[in-house]
């Protein structure tokens, strides 16, 4: 029963760091908490489905075209709602309403065109599971684990050791400097939320079909964790969205285990507080001093 | 340089124009009700009043004191369910409820902010964020207390001064009544030592700080007070819609509120009030898009942001407003 919660609470964990990540990269450069991003999530469910059922295209062809054209959408995002409003220099709050008005857009959007109804995601990957003594692993969470581990792995040497990496980094240090250094920061901003949105539409797909449904409203609730998880973790710190994740995964599934179902939710915002409490920047976030 | 005979006659032309504008504003709000419109329009004047006091007080926290809260909505709730429970369990009158819901609702964001108002910017907005996520969800599983998801039905109408509050019209009068001590208290507060305090946090924490502003203190100031406000409001809507369930106090709420803030105007009192009056009707006058309703909401809010980042009335200051500040500055040269 315990082992069984753990690894229930990992496979969930490793899909709100794929989609904390997104945050953390976004706020890392802009210091902007992009409410879209859960609604870009729901999205990409949204249409990977779509082109599953209504054009019949196998899982794969219609999984890589729904994170093609949802990172297409993350940067028409930025291009459209967050450009101008960093060219006039606008208070953070501002583009922070900016994109919750993207969100109170897509999520009606995708009310309108696909009902609001929950819909059954088919289950592209059966693929059976290992029983083990007292708990089982089903190959999808290994699949789902698997596909978390290696897209973070990719995206830490991403960052690390290419070329565009290094101008990500040093736009997250410091924007204007790295300006006065000839790196072209709105590419760098495009290219980041295109990468948020992509990740984003790998994990609701595959949320989609761990629990094999999706609804215009699943983004909202995983949206804010993924938020809590990027911030527990300590917000702008890559490794710090994947523990993040892991631990209100892990900490969630536990306590609706064993405490009450109905606290769920509750329980990874209380985590959250009590963390930050002790360690104001989050587990892995380090102080700024601010320089006067 | 002007004699302070002449000063004070100007000081005493600007104060008599002032009192001449509140009391045809005053006067204009309260032919209101005598417009006769109907019930469904009378409905949406009330809630706007609600969300113009919720709107203020966020305001002093966000706009003001510049320390982002995305869980307004959970000051709300206290104070609605605050109040609902008083009046069901002790039958309490409303004269009595709403300071006690109030007060609750300050209580909660005292206790709240003493260890969170530290933190800055993401990571105080995730923890208002899931401090109000977790007073929704202890309301909807506290059966006991709260009913859960059934809600709390037949809560009393309110009862002033032996008048009982039951038509629209009614309700009118009394929500003016609390917005207009609401905008009093907040406009003394923002003009006076506190809310200097406040503005300084805003504009500059550290240069604050080292200017020997207690800057934990002051935020945690002005988080109660704006959660007093917010008590406040939520306990009138108890008593106006008489039930409530913990669907009406979700993140949809708080962010609404927040848009109302921004969209008008952080740091501005009037811009509270007009984002307030606009986003209550906003999705009213929609309602002709059915469906596509909700989509212009968003389209509208991510349009408007660009045009005016600062909000409608944001950086804007009164002409009577300036020329008192003119006045301030004639005496400081003296």
């Amino acid at each position: 029963m315990f082992f069984q919660q753990i690894i229930n609470g990992i496979t969930l964990g490793s899909i709100y760091a794929l989609t904390a990540v997104g945050y953390t990269m976004v706020f890392g450069i802009l210091e902007l908490v992009n409410f879209s991003h859960g609604s870009v999530y729901m999205f990409g469910a949204f249409l990977c489905l779509t082109l599953m059922t209504a054009l019949g295209l196998g899982f794969f062809p219609a999984f890589i075209i729904s994170i093609v054209i949802t990172g297409m959408l993350g940067i028409v995002i930025d291009r459209l709602a967050l450009l101008p409003l960093r060219r006039k220099n606008a208070p953070k709050v501002a583009s922070l309403i900016s994109t919750i008005g993207i969100s109170i857009f897509l999520q009606n959007l995708v009310m309108v065109m696909w009902g609001s109804e929950t819909k059954n995601f088919p289950l592209a990957l059966n693929l059976g599971h290992i029983q083990f003594n007292s708990f089982r692993i089903s190959y999808l969470q290994m699949i789902i684990l698997l596909t978390s581990l290696i897209l973070m792995m990719g995206l830490t040497l991403l960052v690390k050791k290419t070329k565009i990496g290094k101008a990500m980094r040093a736009t997250a240090q410091n924007m204007e400097a790295a300006k006065l250094m000839g790196i072209n920061v709105n590419l760098i901003i495009t290219f980041t939320f295109f990468l948020g949105a992509a990740l984003a539409t790998v994990a609701g797909v595959m949320v989609g079909m761990y629990y094999q449904s999706v609804d215009p409203m699943m983004g909202f609730m995983a949206g804010l964790k993924a938020f809590a998880a990027a911030v527990l973790g300590g917000i702008g710190v890559l490794p710090g969205a994947i523990l993040g994740g892991l631990i209100i995964g892990v900490s969630e599934t536990l306590a609706a285990g064993y405490i009450h179902s109905g606290y769920r939710d509750a329980i990874a915002f209380a985590i959250l507080i009590a963390v930050l409490l002790i360690k104001p920047t989050g587990l892995l976030g380090q102080k700024v001093q601010k320089k006067v | 340089m002007e004699t302070t005979v002449e000063h004070v006659n100007k000081k005493k032309k600007i104060i008599k124009r002032r009192s001449m504008i509140y009391v045809g504003v005053l006067a204009g709000l309260l032919i209101i009700p005598l417009l006769s419109l109907n019930n469904f329009t009378m409905r949406m004047v009330i809630m706007a009043g609600t969300y113009m006091i919720l709107a203020m007080s966020l305001n002093l926290i966000t706009g003001y004191t510049g320390q982002l809260s995305l869980g307004h909505a959970a000051f709300y709730a206290i104070g609605a369910y605050t109040s609902a429970i008083l009046s069901m369990r002790f039958g309490w009158s409303f004269l009595i409820t709403a300071p006690a819901a109030a007060l609750m609702a300050a209580l909660v964001a005292l206790l709240l902010g003493i260890p969170t108002l530290k933190l800055q910017g993401a990571y105080l907005a995730i923890v208002t964020l899931g401090f109000s996520e977790i007073v929704r969800i202890v309301a909807l599983n506290w059966m006991g207390l709260t009913r859960g998801p059934m809600g709390i039905p037949g809560i009393a109408r309110p009862e002033v001064l032996g008048y009982r509050i039951a038509s629209n019209t009614q309700y009118y009068y009394l929500i003016l009544a609390l917005v207009i001590i609401t905008y009093m208290s907040l406009y003394r507060i923002i003009n006076s030592r506190l809310g200097r305090a406040f503005i300084a946090i805003r504009e500059d924490d550290l240069a604050a700080q080292s200017m020997g502003v207690d800057i934990l203190k002051y935020k945690i100031l002005s988080f109660t007070i704006a959660a007093f406000f917010a008590g406040l409001a939520g306990s009138f809507y108890a008593h106006y819609v008489t039930y409530i369930d913990p669907q009406s106090f979700t993140f949809n709420e708080s962010i609404q509120v927040l848009s109302m803030v921004v969209l008008g105007g952080m740091g501005s009192m009037p811009g509270a009030i007009i984002g307030s009056v606009i986003l209550t009707w906003a999705p009213e006058m929609l309602r002709f898009l059915e469906d596509y309703r909700m989509i212009m909401y968003g389209a509208i809010l991510i349009v408007m942001m660009p045009i005016r980042p600062q909000g409608i009335l944001g950086g804007i200051r009164f002409k009577l407003d300036k020329e008192e500040e003119n006045q301030h500055e004639a005496v400081g040269s003296e």
